[in-house]
């Protein structure tokens, strides 16, 4: 019976694994999966546009490395990468959405701090871009480094963020009196940015980057070499269901093992017969993966297949784009980065 | 004694259902953030804020608490409401008799002005003369001085701060000012309806608020100075202004839109309260010789005044509320200081709401209270 389903639809498979998969230990006890399974699509909660992460062209489709988590998700679950529904968030309101139900995942560029993780029902489960908080300065107005900063100096950023708070360290380990003008929005803070409103803007440097490209003319402005503070982003989930934590955070490491691992969407079906254990267990070959999670043997393969490795989706959203071409430390750490995942065994 | 029941069950029967939805969701709410590992409480409020505002009238920086950052906040929102309030009502009272007025220059300009600003969502005016004005504005150090010492300039209007020297004796001098125009006033009326005599009540007064204060710095040891704003650079191409007063652009964008769109409204009040009062009132005024101004003053106007108050009321409570859309524009209001980044950085969000809730409560019943005593003070009393 079985066989027979799987010669004749590819999408029959996928609906006879998940009636296997829902029988399992795991899913039994993870609420958010079950749902998930039942109302056919993962929500996911995303920023309200930051090219290279997530942002929305003109038809609606979603692109970026943060929507790539979700999509990563959803091909583990549910067979296919595009079973996303997106929920555009502002700072503000994401921690809520995801503690209400709203969304079952965020992953909106968001700062890994103690107390987010500890004290508001929330769990992160890995880290997809690691970050530092940079200043945007006009090109003409000479600064070439915070040092340049003088009392008085108006900052433009967002309100709700940590930026608020680092930006308050850092001026005031400085010594430096400031002027913050804090937005509820991205684009207010670029709009009023760029008219001239602030001397600077500052937030997470890939911020930075990836706004500089709406800017009216993107040349004038420079990012200051300096990084005032860390900023590891990474998905996020509710506290306390370990079932869905473990699948979105082995969705993210997944992704970056197949880096490692040399195996991406072009070559992951041949990798099946590789001479490497690991590389086998990671494309579903080997071993049983998928049934602590609740979750079928090809679920790695699947979100290779479909999304991509960690560096595929990097070049795809963010140095293709022009956004930040250079790695930097969102390198595999056998390439001198930190990326660096527990192996999937 | 039955009727009396009868009257009472529906009414228990309502109260015990409201309260019972009202459990119902408390217990919920309470039972799910119990699930989700989320505590509830008011202790946050004493705890350090660690952020910065750009602008309050008490000294605040991030090493206040969130209660500090919470009366920033209020302080903002009250700040920004009362000079709305103010600048919507003078604008709405000339606005409105503009529009009654027989000069149709004059009368239309009115009426396309109250067309035109009340039909555009007020968010998308705020965005406008938020953005506009930023483009609009010269950057400081291209900022041409208003009478030589006021700039306007893309971060902010900079005006010079007054510097006083013995402050309180002007104040006093002020204060006695005031007091003896009451006094004169109350003496004025009385021989006016005694004797039917007319004294010149206004050029009394005046020159009684001129004299009185002037006097104090001929003779009491007052003087005042001016900090005028002085241009600093800040990097090659990067100015701003020091000293003085700084009213930042958001305020500014924020009252102006706020003024401008509830002016309207205030403005039909005002038109529908002098339309209220019948034409034989004008008339029966102008035939015993009242001049135009007499009328309006004397006749029209207090009658009038009892029909705009009850619906201008509601007017300021609208420009209070809506004084939150500041958020939009970065005017540290309470809703972008409080249940913006202190909800953000705690992440208590029953708890600031509701507390954000109450206090927009607070501040609307207060307007009320404080218009509907003035309404029955102007209220026709029967004798």
């Amino acid at each position: 019976m079985l066989k027979i389903k799987q010669i004749t639809s590819l999408l029959a498979v996928v609906a006879v694994l998940f009636g296997f998969a829902t029988e399992t230990f795991a899913a039994k006890k993870s609420k958010t999966l079950k749902n998930t399974i039942k109302q056919g699509f993962v929500k996911c909660g995303v920023s309200q546009g930051l090219p290279g992460f997530s942002n929305a062209d003109a038809s609606g489709n979603w692109t970026g490395v943060d929507v790539d988590v979700c999509r990563a998700v959803a091909a583990a679950v549910l067979g296919d990468a595009n079973k996303v529904k997106f929920t555009p968030l502002s700072a503000k309101e994401r921690f809520t959405a995801l503690t209400s139900g709203e969304i079952d995942v965020l992953s909106r560029n968001t700062t890994w701090t103690l107390s987010r993780d500890a004290d508001i029902g929330l769990t992160f489960v890995g880290v997809n871009f690691y970050d530092g908080q940079g200043f945007m300065v006009r090109k003409n107005s000479g600064m070439t480094s915070v040092n340049d900063f003088k009392d008085g100096i108006s900052a433009c950023t967002n309100i709700g963020t940590t930026t608020e708070l680092n930006m308050r360290d850092f001026f005031n380990s400085k010594g430096i009196s400031y002027e913050p003008v804090a937005f509820e929005k991205a684009d207010e803070v670029v709009a009023a940015y760029d008219a001239g409103r602030c001397d600077t803007y500052t937030t997470d440097k890939s911020g930075l980057a990836a706004q500089r490209t709406k800017m009216s003319n993107p040349d004038d402005h420079i990012v200051l070499p300096e990084t005032i503070s860390k900023e590891p982003l990474g998905p996020v989930v509710r506290q306390g269901d370990a079932v869905w934590e473990d699948i979105v955070r082995w969705s993210l490491n997944t992704m970056i093992e197949a880096e490692e691992y040399g195996i991406n969407s072009g070559n992951a079906d041949s990798l099946k017969t590789s001479d490497n254990p690991a590389v086998k267990r990671i494309v579903g070959a080997e071993g049983e993966m998928g049934a602590a999670l609740g979750l079928d043997n090809d679920w790695s393969l699947r979100i290779i297949k479909q999304v991509g490795n960690y560096g595929e989706s990097y070049k795809r959203n963010i140095a293709d784009t022009g956004i930040l071409p250079d790695r930097g430390p969102n390198e595999i750490w056998t390439n001198g980065g930190l990326l660096y995942t527990p192996p999937a065994r | 004694m039955n009727a009396k029941l009868k009257k009472i069950i529906p009414q228990l029967l309502t109260l015990t259902f409201v309260a019972l939805v009202f459990g119902f969701f408390s217990y919920n709410a309470q039972l799910n953030m119990e699930n989700r590992g989320i505590s509830f409480g008011y202790g946050f409020l004493s705890q350090e804020s660690s952020f910065d505002v750009q602008f309050s009238l008490i000294e605040y920086d991030g090493s206040h608490s969130y209660f500090r950052a919470y009366l920033v906040g209020l302080l903002n929102t009250i700040l920004v409401s009362v000079i709305g309030i103010i600048f919507a009502t003078i604008i709405g009272v000339i606005v409105g008799i503009a529009r009654l007025s027989t000069n149709l220059l004059i009368n239309k300009a009115a009426a396309y002005y109250v067309e035109f600003f009340r039909n555009i969502p007020l968010l998308l005016q705020i965005f406008f003369w938020y953005f506009a004005a930023l483009r609009a504005l010269p950057l400081p150090e291209n900022a041409e001085p208003i009478f030589g010492v006021i700039f306007l300039t893309i971060k902010g209007l900079f005006i010079p701060a007054f510097v006083w020297n013995n402050l309180d004796i002007f104040l006093y001098s002020l204060l006695a000012a005031i007091i003896s125009i009451i006094v004169i006033r109350s003496y004025a009326n009385r021989l006016r309806e005694k004797h039917g005599k007319q004294i010149p009540f206004l050029y009394i007064s005046l020159g009684l608020i001129i004299i009185l204060p002037l006097l104090t710095f001929l003779m009491g040891g007052v003087t005042l100075s001016f900090e005028i704003p002085e241009l600093v650079q800040l990097a090659k191409t990067s100015f701003r202004f020091n000293g003085g007063l700084g009213l930042p652009p958001e305020l500014i964008a924020l009252t102006l839109a706020l003024a401008l769109y509830t002016a309207t409204f205030i403005a039909e009040c005002v038109r529908a309260g002098i339309q209220g009062v019948s034409k034989g009132q004008k008339e029966a005024a102008a035939s015993i010789g009242l001049t135009p101004n007499q009328v309006l003053k004397l006749v029209i106007m207090p009658q009038a005044l009892r029909i705009i108050i009850p619906p201008t009321t509601n007017q300021y409570l609208n420009l209070t509320k809506n004084s939150s859309l500041a958020a939009a524009i970065a005017y540290p209001d309470l809703v972008l200081v409080f249940a913006g980044t202190a909800l953000m950085q705690t992440g208590r969000a029953i708890e600031i709401v509701s507390i954000t809730m109450l206090t927009y409560l607070t501040l609307s019943v207060s307007i009320s209270v404080l218009m509907n005593w003035y309404n029955k003070k102007i209220a026709i009393k029967e004798k």
